[in-house]
């Protein structure tokens, strides 16, 4: 009971952080066994929220340690995805040679777009990387060969992740979660090396970093790689999940999604993109029993089919009120309460970056 | 770098040409179609300027990337359409009200959104990306999906007959060398905007205040130029520009929910080829977009004509190669 307390009273904030999340992470391990949810929830909320939250991750990572915000997730992701479903519908190719084949894939792709992105900073790559969003969007959409506008339908997942995934999400769940934890943790330990604190030093003075010898063209590069990788998981999950990929996966409105996911969640804090995640796949599911008391006048422009409206309408919200996002406001609260418990102690500064 | 670059529009000039004339200069050869060709291009590069000078007189004015410039492009196609389906107006007033319209749209949006946050670019940036996302879901909620077109004024609807490369042979006697009419009455506009905004810009005391805002605004402002009025005046003119483009694409493009982000890639890919903030700029970038999408498809070998959306991407590649700010682009 002791070492406990002094631990509590040593730092407050992250004592309550650290309990919250043990909590957070005992309940989503138990919850499939202890018929906590519903099938339908365990699979369109969280098994959704888990792989989006991936895909949102990807945006914060380089956001968050490399003072990138892009637009070109969603790009990297179907990249992975399109050319897992493409290797195993047509042409026949084993599941797992298809994944890696598939990650590989746009790992690389990310790294000739990173390279060609890292002479660019701030709006300009987020300009640009929309521009690639889009292009890699028509791109599947124009040629028939790759996909088409009806896209790839697989057959079943691999049987690792329970096969038919829509009827058996279980298996599905527990790999999205194993995978989520293995990034955040992937990330959290990457900002500690050597790599991860040049990356960061670039966020913070590229011109300065450069003159110490580092090559921020190199730095770039490698972060927007780092960033495909985890976005081709995301991407290979979203296929497990839907079991088909289309180009409307990875149109703009995705595209923008996944920016506002990690907005939402706050870029400034990586566990936020789960949060940012679970909030959308909330709003996507749960919008229309609720919209559908709203006066009449205000179905057309707020009613059951305008989830997209009120996903805007929560991401304006929060650009507006809290730019560093739910976790920012999360933040703050308990930085404020452990600052009430332990009153006079020096506390670490959260990054601010919008 | 920049040498392959050369090289490679070098080439590619090389190619059409080819392509083009190989069997000759006159009706045999592929003389008719490359004019035809070329003038379609010429017209789609004059809407994509008409649009992204828009995007760079904000741009280069305030640093906003207006990431709603297609909301708003597809808000004035809209308007358009509906003023000439329910409001019998002619097709010059829809196209009027619809500019006006979307100005005062993007006017709202500059002062309730974009103005108290001035210089947080990524900020404003990401605001605009919020607004265009509702906007997309609200034309759908009231324009529907279904895809409209607007009638062309009887006047302007048909083709031009240019009376050369006539063929004598076929059932209906000679034909000659047409093109639509339309399509060139929107490059007559095309150059009046362009040629309105160069004298705008540099004739008028209106230009002189919106240059010194450009250079430097703390001291425009201590110069007694009310910048911020130079501004919100700027962003209602840069999206009347949108607004005017969805008006004038709508009589020969579709309208349909989708567009919105498509003409927004057109709007990006122009500014960052030309150079964020440069009129210029933007009309080179509007040639050479227009120009490859109408030449890629044609003197494309076959079966590689599905790949001519990877062209845009190779033209993005090898300016940002030689020039990463674009073409007039200046480093901040």
């Amino acid at each position: 009971m002791v070492p406990l307390r002094r631990r509590f009273e040593a730092a407050p904030a992250k004592w309550i952080n650290r309990t919250i999340a043990l909590g957070i992470l005992v309940f989503l391990v138990l919850a499939p066994p202890l018929d906590a949810v519903s099938e339908f929830n365990l699979s369109q909320i969280g098994i959704r929220a888990l792989w989006m939250g991936i895909a949102a991750a990807s945006v914060v990572f380089l956001a968050r340690y490399a003072g990138m915000v892009s637009l070109g997730q969603t790009a990297i992701y179907g990249v992975a995805g399109f050319t897992y479903a493409d290797l195993v519908v047509k042409l026949g190719v084993g599941q797992w040679p298809a994944i890696f084949a598939g990650i590989g894939t746009a790992v690389l792709i990310g790294l000739a777009v990173g390279y060609v992105a890292s002479r660019t900073t701030g709006i300009y790559f987020l300009m640009l990387t929309l521009a690639i969003a889009v292009i890699a969007y028509y791109f599947y959409l124009q040629v028939s060969e790759v996909s088409g506008q009806t896209g790839l339908h697989l057959d079943r997942a691999p049987a690792l992740v329970g096969g038919d995934t829509i009827s058996h999400p279980t298996r599905l769940y527990y790999t999205a979660l194993l995978l989520s934890a293995l990034v955040y943790l992937s990330v959290r330990y990457l900002a500690r090396t050597p790599f991860g604190l040049a990356l960061q030093g670039m966020r913070d003075d590229p011109i300065r970093l450069q003159s110490l010898g580092f090559n921020i063209s190199l730095l770039r590069t490698l972060a927007f790689g780092v960033g495909a990788l985890i976005a081709s998981i995301a991407g290979i999950l979203s296929v497990f999940f839907n079991l088909q990929i289309a180009p409307s996966s990875i149109d703009i409105n995705q595209t923008i999604i996944v920016l506002a996911v990690a907005v939402v969640g706050g870029l400034a804090h990586l566990e936020g993109a789960w949060i940012g995640a679970l909030v959308y796949s909330l709003l996507a599911e749960y919008t229309q029993p609720w919209a559908e008391h709203l006066p009449h006048a205000l179905q057309k422009p707020l009613g059951s089919e305008r989830y997209p409206t009120w996903l805007g309408l929560v991401f304006l919200t929060v650009l507006l009120a809290s730019p560093g996002g739910l976790m920012g406001l999360w933040h703050g609260a308990v930085g404020w309460l452990g600052r009430r418990l332990t009153a006079g102690r020096p506390q670490p500064v959260q990054p601010e970056l919008l | 770098m920049p040498l392959l670059g050369f090289g490679v529009l070098a080439f590619a000039l090389a190619w059409v040409a080819y392509k083009a004339f190989a069997r000759g200069f006159g009706v045999e050869g592929g003389a008719p179609d490359w004019i035809r060709v070329t003038l379609a291009g010429l017209t789609l590069a004059a809407l994509y300027f008409v649009i992204a000078s828009g995007f760079t007189l904000i741009f280069g004015l305030m640093r906003v990337v207006n990431m709603a410039h297609g909301s708003l492009y597809l808000l004035g196609a809209y308007i358009a359409f509906e003023f000439q389906q329910h409001h019998v107006v002619s097709w010059l007033w829809g196209v009027v009200v619809a500019s006006l319209g979307v100005g005062l749209v993007g006017l709202a949006m500059h002062q309730v959104f974009l103005r108290w946050n001035q210089g947080q670019e990524l900020r404003q940036a990401l605001l605009t990306i919020a607004l265009s996302f509702i906007f997309a879901d609200q034309m759908l909620a009231y324009f529907g999906g279904a895809q409209h077109y607007i009638q062309a004024p009887g006047a302007i609807a048909g083709n031009v007959d240019f009376g050369i490369f006539c063929t004598t042979e076929g059932i209906f006697g000679g034909t000659c060398l047409t093109f639509p009419a339309f399509r060139l009455v929107v490059l007559g506009i095309a150059v009046c905007v362009a040629l309105a905004l160069v004298l705008l810009i540099r004739r008028t005391s209106f230009g002189i205040a919106v240059r010194a805002g450009v250079d430097d605004p703390a001291m425009a402002s201590a110069c007694g130029i009310n910048v911020e009025a130079v501004n919100a005046i700027a962003f209602f003119f840069g999206s009347t520009l949108a607004g005017l483009g969805g008006a004038l694409a709508g009589a020969f493009l579709v309208i349909a929910p989708g567009e919105d982000a498509d003409f927004l890639l057109k709007a990006l890919v122009v500014v960052i080829i030309g150079g964020m903030g440069s009129l210029g700029g933007a009309a080179i970038g509007a040639l050479a977009l227009g120009l490859l999408e109408t030449w890629a498809p044609q003197y494309l070998p076959g079966n590689w004509s599905n790949y001519s959306i990877l062209l845009t991407f190779v033209l993005l590649v090898f300016v940002l190669a030689v020039r990463p700010f674009g073409l007039f682009g200046r480093p901040e």
